[in-house]
């Protein structure tokens, strides 16, 4: 029997959930949590080099267009600056960010195709200098004709189909069919700390390498992106991760470009050369959320079994490649939502626009396709005059179940049980919500005069319009296919004289990667947590463990480094606590010097993908996840706010309770920024709301209460049952909310974000 | 990043020294900006933006703090007066409470510590969330130079978009108050419920209405009171009237369309409201 635990279950999962485990389901203190709250953890733009200069990018400032000329104003005095543009870049390095295609430069050559647009690089050791500069550098251009609009774009950057089963066959059949078209907006990641790389001549003992500082998520990715560019060896090339504050998605592929763009002033300065950007820059330049427009058609029995699912799925991609062709194979793995059909058919597009590319974001394509899929349910549901819970129920995946992808879901299946316990959850906050209010209602009876006029008016012109919504999700944990395979991470462990040192490429960029990592071994070793320590994740020592993305970090990574825990332990032999683990581990050290065990990622047996087909075993295993929200519409503003919400996600196992509901917090809350606040607004192809003050994100007061629920259904190859969790959590909230709307207003939205604007054009 | 070495900041210490450097720095037509906490000015300056190379700060001033009681109904706030001095004044809760609440509403704590009312004002953003209550409460500019004083009306205050009606030489020293009677009422339509700019604000004081970020200034219903002042109740046709002074675009924060409406709905849940007996604290 799975075990549960609440945010609140704290006490309760002490005793129930631990069994005989000592580190692992327990709440054991941040591996890098005092150097963090303390203010001693120094991030990229705390970091001085001596001699160092900043640099700045010139940006191209037309969505389409051919470069006529860059002038440098006569009249400024230059001294002292630098300079990069294309011609820098020189064979055998190549002009082209290496990530699935080399489609994108590093700097434009004699056509600019998005707004922001990198042209030329310059350098200074005064900041101030700098900007004075830059501003008197302009371009002219010839300007060329801007797609802007994905929906009207006919240029297509990759194309997938999945198919199943006889489609037509299952729409000859159908009682109804029912369709549906549903939009989604891009959203910004918006990590605290912006984008910032230092690139310092040298690797090491080559004084022709390259190493780079900085803040991101993938090491190895800026590794490759460096090699491509300056032609180098791997050995002459060092990354270091420096503290990060915040990725989600957004610092996997646009590093690489920032590291590139350092590293070109910083060798043709041959001094090291800092870049930061500000929060407008890393908002008009770097990578958003993909935009989509999915329709549905789906084939209906009269008694809501599902029997065909035909689904037709466009993403902006923006000027470049760069990761939408994964985006989108994720989006269309996960399109159907986690319903099972004997036919499905899902056609999938990442088109071409003149805008600046758009990248990974937590989620990763799976957010956009489940919105799309979960409010089509409820649009089914009313067609059918069915329950929209029971329409759920009928066709939800058992173990057993195939998917879209003809993958058997042999274990783990948790889509019913998320289901149940978030009925159950939501209840019973309704119910403590309503007594509450009970509370309050009678306090506000003497209090009205005072408070009730200044409250939006809303009291006064009638109660708000109030909803619940749902939505089921699932998301695949690791890399699609066979991704892993291709990427063969490594990881491995150090013994020292204290303990072992970690030696891992994934990054902590807030998520808790170092203390999870910490416990899955003192686990598997049988010591101490405190006992683990974890090298910096600097290229020159630790192994390539593949990105920090794709929800991999504990299930894969972590169950890599519980093989090689699993290895030293065999090599030390017996001991039976932390002090006589190390007394061995002192003696093995005496004898050889150094230990270290580096295992790498094993495909499990019964894993099979076909990548040409887009048949098979799409991800190891599903994260599962519930969601209720609870919402309320003012009626003068039209402002749709969250009251209540709840998420219940299946994670396999819990490493780090604390840590894990963190993330589930996080990713609900995200969700519920893309589904009412965030709105990216574009105009002419640049985004016209740069700023802090106008992309709004939800603040703490916007904050619902979350109720949480972790179920555990284990999975066989994670490290102690663990599945992902870091990305699940963000796929239903939109889709809760917007079904809530419904509920709420009687009109179907079927788009996010929710603004009030849009809200106010569907009621009147 | 704000390029700060070649802007010119002058820090008198006294009311007197201000004046003068106001003076001397418009007769030789090189203006200096009077700024007090700064919170607008920095986030100009943080985006580049530089709209004046000259600076009179005004900070060391400690004449200029402070709110003070005048008389049954009257209310001095300094030109240093901030949002939190407003959030912290007695006089303010129980004379123009609908002020509390604006000033709750205006950033965060730390804008709210900096933040002025003058400087509110003389900043002259439509979207400023404490000037519709002082237009709203009929409040008064006081405008100092080296020669004397005079007082405006707010509601006279501005000629156009961040276009005011000080001279160079002059500067705020205060913003009287005296409040008039009848139900007071704030609204603010932000863009979340806090750290936002406003879409739609609506302040009134009994049948005088002000309205901010919809229109190229903060501005007066003056149709509107018009009408109500002389018994008009017809919701429809108060909607339109209020529309006659609220002229809203659209822009980055929202459209004009969605302006209009809540303007409208505003209008009908204060109309609601009007005839029914003031709140008391």
């Amino acid at each position: 029997m799975p075990k549960k635990s609440g945010r609140d279950g704290g006490a309760r999962r002490a005793k129930s959930r631990s069994g005989e485990l000592r580190t692992v389901g327990h709440n054991v203190a941040r591996a890098e949590g005092v150097e963090k709250v303390t203010g001693a953890a120094r991030y990229i733009d705390d970091l001085v080099f001596d001699d160092m200069l900043y640099g700045a990018t010139l940006r191209s400032t037309v969505p389409a267009g051919r470069i006529v000329a860059v002038e440098k104003d006569p009249q400024f005095d230059w001294t002292g600056f630098v300079f990069v543009d294309h011609r820098d870049i020189t064979a055998p390095g190549r002009n082209a960010v290496a990530m699935i295609t080399e489609d994108q430069p590093f700097l434009a050559v004699d056509r600019v195709r998005h707004q922001a647009e990198p042209i030329w690089l310059v350098a200074h050791a005064d900041r101030a200098r700098l900007a004075a500069g830059l501003a008197r550098i302009t371009v002219r251009y010839e300007k060329e004709k801007a797609q802007l609009d994905f929906e009207t774009a006919t240029e297509v950057l990759k194309e997938i189909a999945i198919k199943r089963g006889d489609l037509d066959a299952a729409f000859a059949r159908a009682d109804v069919v029912v369709e549906g078209t549903y939009r989604t907006g891009a959203q910004e990641q918006l990590y605290i700390e912006t984008n910032g790389v230092i690139a310092q001549p040298g690797a090491g003992d080559h004084a022709d390498g390259i190493t780079v500082h900085g803040s991101m998520q993938c090491p190895y990715y800026v590794v490759r992106a460096l090699r491509v560019l300056l032609g180098l060896p791997e050995a002459k090339v060092r990354v270091v991760q420096t503290t990060t504050g915040g990725g989600f998605g957004g610092k996997e592929e646009y590093p690489s470009v920032l590291a590139g763009h350092a590293a070109l002033l910083a060798r043709k300065a041959g001094k090291p050369v800092k870049m930061v950007y500000e929060r407008h820059e890393d908002l008009i330049a770097t990578t958003k959320r993909h935009p989509s427009i999915i329709t549905h058609r789906t084939a209906m029995k009269k008694d809501g079994t599902i029997l065909g699912i035909d689904i037709d799925l466009r993403l902006d991609g923006g000027a470049y490649v760069t990761l939408s062709p994964v985006v989108l194979s994720r989006a269309a793995i996960h399109a159907t939502g986690p319903y099972r059909a004997d036919a499905v058919r899902i056609r999938g597009r990442v088109m071409m626009t003149h805008t600046p590319p758009n990248g990974a974001f937590r989620g990763f394509g799976a957010p956009q396709s489940q919105f799309a899929a979960e409010v089509h349910m409820d649009r089914i549901a009313a067609e059918l005059g069915i329950e929209p819970i029971a329409l759920r129920r009928k066709n939800l995946f058992n173990t057993g179940d195939v998917t879209a992808t003809g993958q058997k879901l042999h274990d783990s299946v948790a889509a019913h049980e998320v289901l149940d316990r978030a009925l159950a959850r939501h209840a019973i906050a309704t119910k403590a919500a309503a007594k509450a209010r009970g509370k309050t209602a009678a306090k506000g009876a003497v209090k009205g005069a005072v408070k009730g006029a200044t409250k939006n008016g809303a009291a006064a012109n009638g109660a708000p319009l109030r909803g619940t919504g749902l939505a089921l999700f699932f998301h695949g944990s690791g890399f699609t296919g066979g991704g892993e395979v291709k990427l063969a991470s490594k990881a491995g462990i150090a013994l020292t004289k204290d303990g072992v040192q970690l030696l891992v490429g994934s990054t902590e960029i807030g998520q808790g990667t170092r203390t999870m990592h910490a416990q899955i071994v003192a686990e598997s070793l049988g010591i101490p947590y405190d006992m683990i320590d974890t090298a910096d994740p600097d290229t020159a020592r630790v192994p390539d463990s593949g990105p920090t993305v794709a929800s991999r970090t504990c299930m894969v990574v972590g169950r890599i480094l519980q093989r090689a825990a699993e290895k030293l332990r065999a090599q030390l032999g017996d001991y039976d606590d932390g002090k006589s683990f190390k007394k061995r581990a002192r003696k093995l050290l005496e004898a050889r010097g150094t230990v270290e065990v580096i295992e790498e990622y094993e495909r499990p047996g019964d894993i099979v993908w076909n990548d040409t087909t887009y048949e098979g075993d799409a991800y190891g295993a599903y994260a599962w996840g519930a969601n209720i929200a609870d919402i309320e519409i003012d009626p003068i503003s039209y402002q749709a706010r969250c009251t209540h919400f709840t998420a219940v996600i299946d994670i396999g196992k819990a490493i780090h309770p604390i840590l894990a509901e963190g993330q589930i917090e996080g990713g609900t809350l995200q969700g519920i920024g893309w589904a009412l606040y965030e709105d990216v607004v574009m105009r002419d192809g640049k985004m016209h709301n740069a700023s802090l003050t106008n992309y709004i994100i939800p603040t703490t007061l916007d904050t619902p209460p979350i109720t949480v629920e972790i179920v555990e259904h284990p999975y066989k190859n994670g490290p102690f049952g663990a599945k992902g969790v870091g990305e699940c959590p963000i796929d239903g909230p939109a889709a809760a909310i917007v079904n809530a709307i419904r509920a709420a207003t009687g009109k179907r939205l079927d788009a996010v974000p929710a603004t009030p604007e849009r809200i106010m054009k569907a009621l009147v | 990043m704000i390029a700060a070495a070649d802007l010119t900041v002058q820090r008198p210490r006294t009311l007197k020294q201000a004046l003068q450097l106001l003076r001397d720095a418009s007769a030789e037509n090189q203006p200096l900006t009077p700024m007090a906490g700064g919170t607008d000015l920095f986030v100009t300056l943080n985006m580049g933006q530089r709209p004046s190379a000259r600076y009179l700060d005004l900070w060391a001033i400690e004449k200029l703090r402070g709110v003070e009681a005048t008389g049954k109904r009257g209310l001095v706030f300094g030109a240093l007066a901030t949002y939190t001095d407003c959030i912290e004044s007695k006089a303010v809760h129980k004379r123009l409470p609908i002020l509390v609440d604006a000033a709750r509403q205006v950033g965060g704590v730390q804008i709210q510590n900096r933040g002025t009312l003058a400087g509110n004002i003389e900043n002259g953003s439509p979207a400023a969330d404490g000037v519709p209550v002082l237009m709203a409460a009929d409040a008064t500019v006081v405008l100092r130079s080296i020669d004397g004083e005079r007082r405006v009306p707010l509601a006279a205050y501005y000629h156009g978009y961040r276009k005011t009606e000080r001279r160079a030489d002059e500067l705020i020293v205060a913003v009287e108050v005296e409040v008039p009677d009848g139900t007071q009422r704030f609204d603010k339509v932000g863009t979340r419920a806090a750290q936002a700019i406003s879409k739609v604000v609506m302040a009134a004081v009994g049948h005088r209405l002000a309205f901010g970020s919809v229109a190229p200034t903060v501005v007066r219903a003056r149709a509107l009171e018009a009408y109500v002042e002389a018994g008009g109740r017809d919701v429809a046709e108060a909607q339109r009237l209020a529309l006659e002074d609220a002229r809203p675009i659209d822009d980055v924060r929202s459209t004009a369309e969605y302006r209009r409406r809540v303007v409208a709905n505003l209008v009908a849940a204060w109309l609601g409201g009007l005839d029914k007996p003031p709140r008391t604290r």
